[in-house]
């Protein structure tokens, strides 16, 4: 082993310690928590998982924010790939500024949006649903997901689309049975992006949200103030969010280094 | 400037070679001359890159040595072995000047300034490339780029040898030949040790006093460009060289000759002892001539490729190209085939397996 | 050459209706709140640039807006060379390598509130592994909840935790595509580590460096709920960054004059400083 492994090995380690402690907790009894410090929990207990898989309020939040996760994956990738054919292959009046203003919207910070999507959504009523979640996450992914299609879709070389208009393919036909396999890696890491920005935010996802599209998030901020100090119980649930972005994460492995590069490299 | 010595080296690139089949490099011993130019010919895969890289200290090799004047340099990284490489597409620093880069390979060996700025001017005229020294590297065109990878290569006097991996690869065909024909150039102004290492005839017969030809991982014949042509030591080099290639035709060997069905060719000179194998007839295209008498054959197609014509005949069911000038014959007419005895060998299992005749000089 | 197509305006619609639906109608809002007060019962009434006047003069939004850029600039100094150095020192391939990038993602796709709770668990002082081992082992007084240093210390290494691994990932991307034929002309060259990296490793990364700066650049400015579940704003008001302010204005006290006009001019220093650095970043690439 090579003496500079050290350093990715440590920050690993410190990247792994907070989520240790988390998943600590997590199997710990109140009691435990509460009466001092230990390294590993001295007596193991699932009540706290119980606690959640049993109470639909809990179990619930993690439906809600699947539903609204995936649902704004969906949306935000299907739009975006016209949209990103159209970035990359062609130039049209006013492209350019509508590409920066679409990514000034990326850079726009979610609580400014907080209050008027709130008098938006319920204006339409859509307040309290899936959809209005999955809408307003919109906002900051079909930015992204554009930029990152755009990217993989610039590699793609030209002569791809004027072979197959020459060989007689319809656009349409063309567009998902040549053009989208050639960049289906570009996909798969636009539909992570929207996974994990849709999933990890919390701030509009609350605003929008009241009981019956509640994200769990906001389940577990709520039972903190509300419900005293469960630590053990907010471990757990916390526990549980992280499961859906690693598998996420297994996925793609082999597509993130270049992934994350936005196809730019 | 340094000669060179390839002792029985061998690579491989697995941990425990099984066999033969596991290594890229067969064994190979070699001597090349202080300031020769050589050419590695071989086609893909044929392990010529793995040979370079050895040389070059990129690779070590799994047995034997190299030497440079009798120094063995076997276990030395690249930057002691005093060697200069090109690359297959052009290596450049991106943000440094033209100059910068062409300086760089001296600055790191801590140079003085003046004999930098003068050596880069010296080798700036050389390669025509003086009014671009104040530009970003960056934002010339490729082959430019390629000329400034040569020239970082040339900048250093010290250099053993300087090695080029097929560095015209990237480089579009109209400015391939002017590259070349400034490479040739610089090898006789500076008399560095040049190895040059392509899949290209054209270019290894070109360039290079002496050519290394390789195929899986050997080194099949070694000789000048002329040699090469001439007497192919294997089937495979007759037909790597020569455009089209030699004909190698199955044929019997029976009372110390060689029968093409009955027909009993006339060689260049006494059939070896041990060709007991796979025997095989092989002339080139150049010395088939149609004739009145012969072997009979039909004539399948005819190419004109300019300055000649390409006769392509079946003999029973060989194929057998002759190169005509003047008239040739219409497809489907039969013909006779002569081949002229002293470029006609015998091969046995690829390798020459007749004496040079006298007929042959 | 791209063909010049107007068409293709039917490409971007579904995107424009859905990106303009959620952007210029709350956008438009903002702005009519911006100019007006309101005592409730959906009374407005004109009132002009004033809440922009009162914003830009007053104290309360220069100390948030100042705390913004020292965590922004802090965390941007920290992050950018660290994420380089470790991208540096990661193995290019084998076995270890999938396991890093896997590792190293996790805690991006952490729902931020967690993240906050997570970090908030983890410093506890006498119960959590940070916190006593800061106080108990090393015998400092750690406390965040009183300490303001120590709020701050914490939430920046929050954020180092959190958001290293993007600039790690991103410039490790830059790095594995650099073709081996570099790093020999290098050694060939008799180049040092340091011109390896200088002229080399430095100037490839270089474009998915300027993404990574201006993502972290746009994120930490904009970063709400990991310090807000963590500490709160405080203790007092000496972690209350300017989207916890904005919050605090909006949804806190119902303020909507003064918050619009306080989003508005937070949004226009995102984008001018996003701007900024884009066109600082890039110049070079003109010539």
């Amino acid at each position: 082993m090579q003496k500079r492994s050290i350093i990715p090995i440590l920050y690993i380690l410190f990247l792994l310690l907070p989520i240790y402690w988390l998943v600590a907790m997590s199997f710990k009894t109140t009691g435990e928590i509460l009466s001092g410090f230990s390294l590993f929990p001295q007596t193991w207990t699932f009540d706290n998982y119980r606690v959640i898989f049993t109470d639909p309020t809990w179990y619930w939040g993690y439906i809600n924010s699947i539903i609204y996760v995936s649902l704004n994956t969906v949306i935000s990738v299907v739009v975006a790939l016209p949209a990103a054919y159209a970035f990359s292959r062609y130039n049209f009046l006013g492209g350019k500024q509508l590409f920066f203003w679409l990514l000034t919207n990326r850079m726009a910070p979610a609580a400014v949006f907080a209050l008027p999507f709130f008098q938006l959504y319920s204006a339409v009523g859509l307040f309290d649903t899936h959809l209005a979640v999955a809408l307003a996450h919109c906002l900051f992914n079909i930015p992204l997901a554009v930029w990152i299609l755009e990217g993989f879709m610039s590699g793609v070389p030209k002569e791809l689309d004027e072979t197959a208009y020459v060989d007689g393919y319809s656009f349409p036909r063309f567009f998902i049975s040549i053009f989208l396999p050639a960049i289906s890696s570009g996909v798969g890491v636009a539909a992570f992006f929207c996974f994990m920005f849709s999933w990890v935010e919390l701030l509009l996802a609350k605003t929008l949200t009241a009981v019956a599209a509640k994200p769990i998030a906001a389940t577990m901020t709520k039972t903190a103030s509300s419900a005293g100090y469960e630590l053990g119980l907010l471990a757990a649930a916390g526990t549980l969010t992280i499961i859906p972005g690693a598998i996420v994460i297994y996925f793609v492995r082999n597509y993130i280094a270049r992934g994350f590069a936005l196809g730019r490299v | 400037m340094a000669k060179i010595t390839l002792s029985r080296l061998r690579h491989s690139y697995f941990p425990n070679p099984a066999g033969p089949q596991d290594y890229a490099l067969k064994e190979i011993d070699l001597d090349w001359d202080d300031g020769g130019a050589y050419a590695l010919l071989g086609p893909s895969g044929c392990g010529k890159s793995t040979l370079l890289n050895i040389i070059s200290g990129l690779i070590v090799p799994s047995e034997g040595s190299i030497l440079f004047d009798d120094r063995d340099v076997t276990g030395l990284p690249p930057a002691e072995r005093n060697i200069a490489q090109v690359f297959q597409f052009p290596v450049i620093y991106d943000t440094m000047t033209v100059f910068d880069n062409l300086a760089f390979p001296l600055r790191n060996r801590r140079v003085p300034a003046e004999k930098v700025a003068a050596r880069v001017k010296e080798i700036a005229e050389m390669l025509e490339v003086t009014d671009m020294l104040q530009t970003r590297a960056a934002n010339l065109s490729p082959d430019n780029k390629q000329k400034i990878s040569m020239g970082r290569g040339l900048v250093r006097d010290d250099v053993n040898v300087v090695m080029f991996d097929e560095p015209l690869t990237v480089i579009d065909p109209h400015l391939k030949w002017k590259l070349r024909s400034k490479l040739k150039e610089l090898h006789q102004r500076v008399r560095a040790t040049m190895i040059y290492v392509t899949h290209d005839q054209t270019e290894a017969l070109t360039f290079a006093d002496q050519v290394v030809v390789m195929q899986e991982g050997d080194v099949v014949q070694i000789g000048t460009p002329v040699e090469l042509f001439d007497r192919p030591a294997h089937t495979f080099v007759g037909h790597f060289i020569g455009s089209p290639g030699m004909n190698v035709l199955p044929c019997a060997v029976r009372d110390g000759g060689a029968f093409l069905g009955d027909t009993r060719v006339t060689l260049e000179g006494a059939v070896s002892a041990d060709a007991q194998g796979d025997t095989q007839i092989g002339i080139r295209p150049e010395f088939v001539s149609l004739a009145t008498t012969g072997l009979e054959a039909k004539v399948r197609k005819v190419a004109d490729v300019g300055r000649h014509n390409v006769v392509e005949a079946m003999l029973g069911d060989i194929r057998v190209n002759a190169i005509v000038e003047g008239a040739a014959p219409a497809q489907g007419e039969t013909v006779h085939l002569n081949f002229e005895p002293a470029q006609t060998r015998l091969y046995n299992d690829g390798w020459i397996a007749t004496e040079p005749g006298e007929a042959a000089q | 050459m791209k063909t010049v197509n107007q068409r293709a305006w039917f490409f971007v619609a579904p995107v424009l209706l859905l990106v303009a639906f959620n952007a210029l109608i709350p956008m438009m809002t903002v702005v009519n709140y911006s100019v007006q007060e309101t005592f409730g019962d959906n009374l407005f009434f004109w009132q002009g640039v004033d809440w922009f006047e009162k914003l830009l003069n007053s104290d309360r939004f220069h100390a948030a807006l100042g705390r913004q850029f020292l965590f922004t600039g802090i965390i941007l100094a920290i992050e950018v060379p660290l994420g380089v150095i470790i991208a540096l020192a990661m193995p290019r391939k084998g076995f270890w390598v999938p396991v890093c990038l896997v590792t190293m993602a996790l805690p991006m796709l952490i729902p931020w509130n967690v993240v906050g709770a997570m970090w908030n668990i983890f410093t506890l002082p006498d119960i959590g592994l940070l916190g006593y081992f800061m106080n108990h082992t090393l015998g400092l007084n750690y406390n965040m909840t009183q300490d303001p240093l120590a709020a701050w210390i914490t939430i920046i290494v929050m954020d180092v935790w959190h958001w290293t691994s993007l600039v790690v990932l991103l410039s490790y991307a830059g790095l594995v595509s650099i073709p081996d034929a570099y790093y020999q002309a290098a050694k060939i060259d008799g180049a040092s580590s340091w011109s390896v990296f200088r002229y080399i490793q430095l100037p490839k990364m270089k474009q998915v460096l300027t993404i990574a700066i201006l993502l972290r650049f746009m994120d930490s400015f904009n970063i709400y709920t990991e310090p807000f579940v963590l500490t709160g704003g405080g203790p007092g008001n000496s972690t209350t960054l300017l989207s916890i302010d904005l919050v605090k204005i909006a949804l806190g006290q119902f303020d909507l004059g003064p918050a619009a006009a306080m989003s508005l001019i937070y949004f226009a220093i995102t984008l001018l400083a996003s701007w900024l650095f884009y066109t600082l970043m890039t110049r070079n690439d003109a010539r």
